[in-house]
């Protein structure tokens, strides 16, 4: 550092050849991960479109015909009577109502946290963090274990009221509060004779709506994606989620798993159950993308 | 605001507010202590009390930790597991921070956008799809990249999934899902590093290269722990992903990978429960300490 200050400053130029060969560098690295990270979806979409023997014999690149994408369907469809539109269903139900419980929960619990004091604060935000760096899937078990208990194995509030626990959005909402809104915006408006309630209702709800948004879209992506907890909780066909629906699926493909019976399903038929699985979240990502990708998330904490 | 109200007055007035607030704060947290003592503190405490105890609900000390210890399987779990954390840590760290460092370097926002808006689409197929999509890519018959399996020396799918091709495959599959919503914190990090502190190291002649060395990754370091913890915890998790790959592959992979499949097995094939909490506490023990470890000493969490 003390060198740097009596040292003139001098700008090492590169030159243009070097320039040009770094740049070369960065955007084929770039590309190349372009590709990695979109070829499988890419292929995904195109499969879906194909027969089986489209989807072995043409280029892996190529488009099918509606027809056979219709066929598909069809006998997706065909599956256990319409068994992938339940699991849908399903997911859809668990998911939303995991999400309405989480936001009534995590907005308030981070607010509190965030711009109220109250006995137990500190040590409820120590605990919230543990909880939030625990990883869930070792509670699987235990919780399988209590939900037991209390004889809610089998319905779905087994993994409704789990999913509803989100520590990860609670932190979100303190942090958010911590950093963006103001202490004296909520003192004024006590000043001015709003009660608790109203301040929360009234100032910092309409505030947190970019916070709402993220945590709803980690909790939902979250409850739409969880594999294990509904797998234990929920074994009987007609109450899984598309998620481990999709998992029984592949079994029953046979270049998968020879075993099959008289109930198999073909690979493209797999590829268009997987796509269906995905699609939900693709949207819900579509609508949220733009708070994720502008990078709010880092910008959440204090440096 | 206070000037108008006697000293004394506003003081009554300040300490009757605090007890306003105490009051509805705790309100404003009940329900979430209530979700955080049945699904985060009562499981926590019935997977320990499980761990020590037998099926009769004796205390049985350490013997649920040891029986399962020297269960056969074990320690393959143990070890697959490790080998697959340094694989998915290492490229997660590599790959992330580079390509976050390649992204902010590229001079046309619009590009860096599609770019990152590109690369995190994976993340949507995240769970039992992106298995499933993976296993499509890794199956020469119908891969979009034969070609290069082929080169590689895989013509069918049962080379390509060979066990010790697993760590790497897991890999990719969670890297595939996992990377874009990485590079994505890591480019908002960098974004935050202050404009002055890079104009003072161009001065100093410092080329790109220097830079994102000595001063980017630096300043990225509290987020790459953050990340590597995370990734971690989830990593000694893995179960989606194996247990697919063992429908798919007619035992190739077994059922028994990873550490969390073993618990499953414990569980509910075995009716062992009290082994399958034993290893559960394991896993918990480690990820908590390790999460611990970093909470203690990076300051992460500082922000009051």
């Amino acid at each position: 550092m003390s060198r740097t200050q009596h040292r003139a400053p001098k700008r090492r130029r590169p030159r243009p050849q070097r320039r040009v060969a770094s740049r070369l560098l960065t955007g084929s690295v770039l590309t190349a991960f372009m590709v990695f990270f979109v070829l499988p979806v890419l292929w995904l979409l195109l499969a879906a479109t194909k027969t089986d023997q489209q989807l072995v014999r043409d280029s892996p690149l190529s488009f099918g015909s509606w027809h056979a994408l219709m066929a598909n369907w069809h006998g997706l469809t065909a599956f256990q009577d319409d068994a992938i539109l339940l699991w849908l269903r399903n997911s859809a139900l668990y998911a939303v109502i995991s999400l309405a419980i989480t936001l009534c929960v995590a907005v308030p619990a981070g607010y509190a946290l965030a711009m109220t004091e109250f006995r137990g604060r500190r040590m409820l935000l120590i605990s919230t963090l543990v909880v939030m760096l625990m990883p869930n899937a070792t509670l699987v078990v235990p919780l399988f274990l209590e939900i037991n208990a209390v004889h809610l194995i089998g319905t779905m509030w087994s993994i409704i009221l789990p999913y509803s626990f989100y520590p990860f959005g609670v932190y979100l909402t303190y942090i958010y509060f911590t950093t963006a809104v103001p202490k004296d915006l909520l003192a004024a408006a006590r000043m001015d004779g709003c009660s608790e309630f109203g301040v929360f209702r009234h100032i910092a709800l309409p505030l947190a709506t970019p916070v709402i948004a993220l945590v709803g879209f980690f909790s939902f992506v979250a409850n739409w994606t969880n594999y294990f907890l509904p797998y234990v909780m929920l074994p009987e066909s007609n109450q899984m989620p598309i998620q481990v629906g999709v998992g029984n699926l592949l079994s029953s493909v046979p270049s998968f798993n020879p075993a099959v019976g008289d109930v198999a399903v073909e690979r493209p038929e797999l590829a268009l159950a997987t796509l269906v699985a995905v699609t939900p979240v693709l949207v819900v990502f579509l609508f949220a993308q733009r708070f994720l990708v502008s990078g709010m998330l880092a910008g959440a904490t204090k440096e | 605001m206070t000037l108008t109200h006697t000293s004394a007055g506003s003081a009554t007035r300040r300490r009757r507010g605090a007890a306003r607030q105490s009051r509805a704060g705790m309100a404003f947290v009940a329900a979430y202590v209530i979700l955080l003592i049945a699904f985060g503190v009562l499981p926590t405490a019935y997977a320990v009390y499980f761990a020590f105890t037998d099926a009769g609900g004796t205390f049985t000390g350490i013997s649920n930790f040891v029986a399962t210890g020297h269960d056969f399987r074990f320690m393959g779990a143990v070890s697959h597991i490790a080998v697959y954390l340094v694989f998915w840590l290492v490229s997660l760290v590599v790959f992330v921070v580079g390509l976050a460092l390649l992204l902010h370097r590229l001079a046309s926002g619009t590009v860096g956008r599609a770019l990152r808006f590109l690369y995190y689409i994976p993340g949507a197929l995240a769970g039992a799809a992106s298995v499933l999509v993976w296993l499509f890519i890794l199956d020469p018959t119908v891969s979009p990249v034969s070609s290069l399996l082929s080169a590689l020396g895989f013509h069918t799918f049962g080379e390509v999934i060979a066990p010790g091709n697993l760590p790497v495959l897991f890999t990719i599959i969670a890297f595939w899902t996992g990377a874009g919503g990485w590079i994505v914190v890591m480019y908002g990090a960098l974004n935050n590093i202050p404009k002055d502190v890079m104009e003072a190291a161009r001065i100093d002649g410092a080329n790109s290269w220097q830079t994102a060395w000595r001063v980017q990754v630096p300043m990225l370091r509290k987020w790459i722990v953050y990340m590597v913890i995370l990734a971690f915890a989830g990593g000694a998790q893995l179960f989606v992903e194996p247990q697919l790959l063992s429908l798919a592959s007619v035992g190739v992979a077994g059922r028994d990978y990873s550490l969390n499949q073993l618990t499953y097995d414990f569980a509910f094939q075995m009716n062992n429960i009290n082994g399958a909490a034993a290893v559960s506490v394991e896993l918990l023990v480690v990820s908590v300490s390790a999460a611990a470890v970093f909470v203690a000493r990076s300051g992460f969490f500082d922000a009051e």
